[in-house]
Formats: C-alpha cells, sequence, structure tokens
C-alpha cells in the first residue's frame, strides 16, 4: 500500500496527531508558560481538522485507506459523507469548546499545557472511531477518546469531586470498552472477519446477535444512553465546567455518530436484530433523561439528564434505519449540539465571587444584570427543547418524521411524552432568569464566552432556523452518501 | 515423541492454571501463573512458533508476572477476609458459571474449527518473526501507531494526574556544588587563647 497516499487520505486525523505529538513537545520544553499559545494553536488544529474534513465533504465521494490484502482489503479507514458530516462538526465543536475555556482554566489555576493536548488527542479519537471500516480501528479509536476523557475528567485533581468523577468515568467506562470487545471477538469468531464489509456480507445468526448486544452495549455507555446512563450525571457534576462543555458536544455526537454509523454499515444486513434494541434504548433515555431532570437543582446535572434524553431522540432516527433515520440524526445531533455549547457554556462561565455557580437558583434574576446572555440562554433553551421557531425544533420534527416513517409510533409517542415533560425542567431556568428577584452580582464575564452565546444562539433563532433547508441537504447528502 | 511433550506441558498448563484459581496464597498464585506461562511458551515452541514462545516469556514472564507479584506483595489486602462472603454468592455464581458454560456450548455448536486446514506457524515461507512484523508493520500499521498515541495519551494522563511541581522542596544541584569555591565556605578565624571569637 501507498503509505503517503492513505495518510492523505486521513488528513484531517493527521493534522490532528502531527499537531498532538509536536504540541507535546513544544508543551514539555515550555512548560506551563506557555499553555495559553498552544490553547490557540490547538484551536487552529481542530479548525484546520474540520476544514479539510469539510473539503473532502465537499467532494462528495467516500475515502477509504489504509487497505491491505487480505487482511483488511477494504480499508482499516473509511469515510462516508455521513461520518464525514459527523466529523466536520466534532471538530469545529471541541475547537470552540477550547476557545471558551481561557478564562475559566485561568481562574480556576487549571492553565496547564496537556489541556489543550488532551483535547485534542480527544478528538482524534472521535474523528478515528468515526472513520473506523473496521471493528479494530473502532476500539483504538474509542480508547483514545476515552483516555483522553478520563484524564480531562479529573483533571481539577485537587477537588475531590473532579477525581471521583474521573475515577468513576475510568471504572465505568473500562466495563463498558470490555463489553465492546467482547461483543467485538464474538462477532469476529462468528463472522471470520473485523472488516464492516465483512460482518455486513455474513450471514445472521445467534452468536452475531449475541456479539452485536454486547457492542450496541458498549457503544451506549459511550453515548450515554439509558439505561448505561448512569454515570453521566456525576461525571458531568464532577469535571470541570470547561471539560462539561466538551463532553456534551464533540463526543457526543461523535459517539451517537459511530452508534449509528456500525449499525447502519456493518450490522445493516442485520437490522432485524437491532432496531427493536435500540427503540428501547431510545425510548428509555428520552423517559429517564426527562424525568430525572426534574427533582434537580445543578445545573450541570440538568443538563446531563438532558443530553441523556437528546441522545434518545436522536436514536428514534438510528432505530427508524439508515434510509429514513440518518439524515434526521445528524442534523438533530447537530443543532443539539450546537445549542449546548452555547448554554453550557454561557450557564458555566458565569461566576458569582470567582467561583462557578452550579444551582438553579444562582440563575435568579440574570436578566436584570446580564440581559444579553440572558436574552440568549433562552433562545438556546428553547432550541434544546425543541419550541419552535427556535431551530430544534425542526431538528424534533426531523426524527418525528423519521420514526412514523419507519412504524415507529409508539416510540414518537414516547418522544413527544418526554419533550413536553422537558419543558418542565427547561422552563423552570427561563423562569429563574427572567421572572425571580436577582440575588447577589455576578463577576464580569469574558467577552468570548459572550460571543459564543451570542453566535449560537443567533444560529439557533434566525438564522439556521432559515437555513435548515440548506442543512438537511447537506445532512441528506450525507445520508445518501 | 511431541505427542508425548504435548500431553505433559499441557496436563502441566491445566494444573497450574487450576492451582492459580485455588492457591489460598496468592503470591503461591502468582507463581502458578508464572508456571502456566512458561509450560504455554513450551507449547508454543511444540507448534514451531518460537518467536511467539520467546515473547511470551519476554512479556509475560519477565514483566507483566513480576509487577502481578509486586501488586500483590505490595497491597495490603487481607485475602482471607476477602473471600469470606464466598457462601454468600455461590448461588449466584454458579447461576454465572451456568451462562458462562451455555455461552462456551452455543460458541462450540454454533462453529466450524479450522476448516480442516493444518495450522502453519511460518506462513507463506516466511518465519513466524517476519510474518508477525508484517502484519503489524504494513498490514495494520494504522492500529499500531494509533496504538501508540493511546499509550501516549496513558502517559500523559499519568503525568498530569500525579506530577506535582514543590517549589518548596530542595533539590541537590550538582552544579552550583560543584562551582562552590572555597572562600564562600571557609572562614579563617584566628582565635586567641582564652577571648573565643568576637
Amino acid at each position: 500500500m501507498d503509505f503517503l497516499a492513505d495518510i492523505n487520505n486521513a488528513a484531517p486525523e493527521a493534522i490532528l496527531a502531527g499537531f498532538g505529538l509536536v504540541g507535546l513537545l513544544i508543551g514539555a520544553i515550555g512548560g506551563d508558560r506557555i499553555s495559553g499559545l498552544l490553547r490557540l494553536l490547538s484551536v487552529v488544529a481542530l479548525a484546520a481538522a474540520a476544514v479539510v474534513a469539510a473539503i473532502q465533504f465537499g467532494r462528495g465521494e467516500a475515502i477509504s485507506a489504509f487497505a491491505s490484502e487480505p487482511l483488511a482489503p477494504d480499508g482499516l479507514y473509511k469515510v462516508s459523507l455521513f461520518t464525514l458530516f459527523a466529523k466536520v462538526v466534532t471538530y469545529a465543536l471541541a475547537a470552540f469548546a477550547l476557545l471558551m475555556s481561557g478564562g475559566f482554566l485561568k481562574t480556576a489555576q487549571m492553565e496547564r499545557y496537556e489541556y489543550p493536548l488532551l483535547i485534542v488527542f480527544g478528538s482524534l479519537g472521535a474523528g478515528m472511531m468515526l472513520s473506523a471500516n473496521d471493528l479494530m480501528t473502532l476500539y483504538v479509536g474509542i480508547e483514545t477518546l476515552s483516555l483522553s476523557s478520563y484524564v480531562l475528567a479529573a483533571f481539577r485533581r485537587d477537588s475531590i469531586k473532579s477525581a471521583e468523577a474521573g475515577l468513576k468515568y475510568f471504572v465505568l467506562g473500562a466495563l463498558a470498552s470490555g463489553l465492546l470487545l467482547y461483543g467485538s471477538s464474538l462477532v469476529y469468531g462468528f463472522t471470520g472477519g473485523t472488516g464492516y464489509a465483512a460482518i455486513a456480507a455474513a450471514p445472521s445468526s445467534i452468536g452475531l446477535t449475541f456479539g452485536l448486544v454486547f457492542l450496541i452495549c458498549g457503544l451506549a455507555f459511550k453515548a450515554s444512553a439509558a439505561p448505561f446512563h448512569i454515570w453521566t450525571p456525576d461525571v458531568y457534576e464532577g469535571a470541570p465546567a470547561p471539560v462539561v462543555a466538551f463532553f456534551s458536544t464533540a463526543p457526543k455526537i461523535a459517539a451517537v455518530g459511530v452508534l449509528a454509523h456500525v449499525l447502519f454499515t456493518a450490522f445493516g444486513p442485520h437490522a432485524g436484530s437491532w432496531q427493536q434494541i435500540l427503540a428501547i434504548i431510545a425510548a428509555l433515555s428520552m423517559l429517564i433523561g426527562a424525568f430525572g431532570a426534574l427533582m434537580q437543582n445543578s445545573i450541570k446535572r440538568i443538563l446531563a439528564y438532558s443530553s441523556i434524553s437528546n441522545v434518545g431522540f436522536a436514536l428514534i432516527g438510528v432505530a427508524a434505519g439508515a434510509e429514513q433515520g440518518a439524515a434526521a440524526l445528524l442534523v438533530y445531533m447537530a443543532l443539539y449540539v450546537v445549542a449546548t455549547l452555547g448554554l453550557f457554556g454561557g450557564v458555566l462561565a458565569l461566576r458569582r465571587g470567582g467561583r462557578a455557580i452550579d444551582q438553579v437558583s444562582d440563575l435568579n434574576g440574570l436578566v436584570k444584570s446580564k440581559p444579553g446572555i440572558a436574552l440568549g440562554l433562552m433562545v438556546l433553551i428553547f432550541s434544546v427543547a425543541g419550541i419552535p421557531p427556535a431551530a430544534g425544533f425542526w431538528g424534533k420534527l426531523q426524527v418525528f418524521t423519521a420514526g412514523i416513517s419507519a412504524d415507529l409510533l409508539w416510540l414518537v409517542l414516547v418522544g413527544a411524552l418526554a419533550s413536553v415533560v422537558s419543558l418542565g425542567y427547561y422552563l423552570r431556568l427561563v423562569w429563574a432568569m427572567f421572572m425571580k428577584p436577582a440575588g447577589e452580582p455576578l463577576d464580569k464575564t469574558d467577552m468570548s464566552v459572550g460571543l459564543v452565546v451570542a453566535i449560537t444562539s443567533l444560529a439557533m433563532f434566525p438564522v439556521l432556523t432559515i437555513v435548515i433547508q440548506i442543512l438537511l441537504d447537506l445532512a441528506m447528502r450525507a445520508a445518501g452518501g | 515423541m511431541t505427542l508425548i511433550a504435548f500431553y505433559i506441558l499441557s496436563t502441566i498448563v491445566v494444573a497450574s492454571a487450576l492451582f492459580v484459581v485455588a492457591a489460598r496464597n496468592p503470591v503461591h498464585s502468582v507463581l502458578w501463573l508464572i508456571l502456566a506461562f512458561f509450560t504455554s511458551a513450551g507449547l508454543l515452541v511444540l507448534i514451531g512458533a518460537e518467536f511467539l514462545a520467546m515473547l511470551l516469556v519476554v512479556v509475560y514472564v519477565g514483566a507483566v508476572a513480576v509487577l502481578f507479584l509486586f501488586v500483590v506483595m505490595m497491597l495490603d489486602i487481607d485475602f482471607v477476609a476477602l473471600k469470606q462472603g464466598f457462601q454468600n454468592y455461590l448461588v449466584v455464581g454458579i447461576l454465572l458459571a451456568l451462562a458462562l458454560l451455555a455461552e462456551i456450548g452455543i460458541v462450540v455448536a454454533a462453529a466450524t474449527f479450522g476448516g480442516g486446514e493444518t495450522f502453519n506457524p511460518n506462513p507463506g515461507g516466511a518465519t513466524n518473526a517476519e510474518a508477525l512484523s508484517n502484519v503489524l508493520y504494513d498490514d495494520y500499521l494504522l492500529l499500531f501507531q494509533m496504538c501508540g498515541i493511546v499509550l501516549l495519551v496513558a502517559m500523559m494522563g499519568a503525568i498530569v494526574l500525579t506530577l506535582r511541581s514543590r517549589p518548596t522542596v530542595k533539590r541537590q544541584n550538582i552544579a552550583q556544588q560543584v562551582g562552590r569555591k572555597r572562600k564562600d565556605a571557609v572562614e579563617l578565624k584566628d582565635v586567641r587563647p582564652g577571648q573565643g571569637i568576637p
């Protein structure tokens, strides 16, 4: 095989890997003093990876690389338009999440040069698992992402909560990786191949279904879908705020995308064995996410449950199957993670007396002290909740339409119920911001945070709502390719 | 002759694996494990995969098992107390074991092994070290490199989470020590009897 051509085909990942290694060297020499510079360079590298992936998407062809006879005839690495779409969003959001983290890192004294590099390596893992065309590549990508995530969750090592979050995430994540590996080995045993094409070509058998179930368990854990969601609220609560903003955006769309991609491509012909499982996982996630958040007072926990619930909505698209669901799922996830980035970033960047706020009551009267941010957050909350005319509504409409056209009416009804219930806690946030009397004054916020809130909320309300058709067309193209 | 060696070695492997689980003292368990590794290496030599055999000895006996031994000896775990609740979990344990046995049964019943091909330790005429490196460094080069990145991230993580800079700790500075002159440290005083140093 031609190594240089393969590297060229895998350019976004090559950029990230190369930058990560060089950056580590720079960091090791320069120390924590240049962490600000490294953060900016990492943002540039992530943006470059996103741009290169977007160019590949624009070229509109599936790319396959690292093929070899007879072990991996279809290549270990392959990107379709579907995965490229998810990759562009993943890299871009990782860049934004990193860009926003500056102020927090400074005040929390977490300015260490490893932080941006871990996000770069994590994004590399996310991209690698999306580009996988082989269960082995998938696993290596997932491990790269997971290991970076564990460390990031525990990054504030002086805080007991952060250490607890890291340890909990690590132990449960290792278990999920074990399940995933066990499933992969069963699939390999019963199909005779680890490549997606080989698995798709193999006849269905009980052993394959066994392996598939374990594989779904492992991937659902990474996407924090119920009933594998238990870690999410605890990890989100304990991890530092900018890390949570990263967790809930870039790896989230990557995990949901990879779950969909594996099922659609490798197990597409075996759809009968996973569609029901996915429908049940989707229903459970939506309900648990909606009801679980009702009694929470911590904003981070509410957002954790919100992300569980929203992964459930996206999984309706997976359960609906590749033809109906793929585009809807991409649109939904893309809209959701962009809104979440603004929401998380906005809420968690608010500080009172130098400490990040975390209770719903801390938001009281925000409209008086920071009317711009309060208005932006309201739009973002409406979008996440799926209230028209915010863009999130159209995303929800897409997955519901996909569900109905795949004869999953019951699932759509469960989804509608879950969205009504979840309105309860979303509106509670809005109520606190607009109707409650203001408490102690908040600290000044950074420019970058206000900017991200403004951009994302503008995107959610007028811009994307109007251009949603374009996004849909892109996603349709992605789903077709 | 090979057959006799095979049966002797495999009996030892199975028996020592049994003792790994059965031994009361965890240090003995690890020693049995080492024996199991050694005899498995012997089995690999028998089928002609001598590179794998040496690798097994070097990696597993040389590194992994010794690491286990250290962990077992360093950790202050009361293994007797740990095993006390054994009866409580017996029913669940047996059920789990049965489930696993059933799974193995399903796999064995459904799978056809090997398709009658004989095992070839040196495929395509290459020695098995060569065949292995072809797979590792050529076919699966991407995975090999990505594994390197996984390990790098793990190493970064260990350093991020444990390395603390302690500015208050005084460290030996050899250059400073060597560069020290006699006149910086020693001062000659003329001490007169009965007067002391003023």
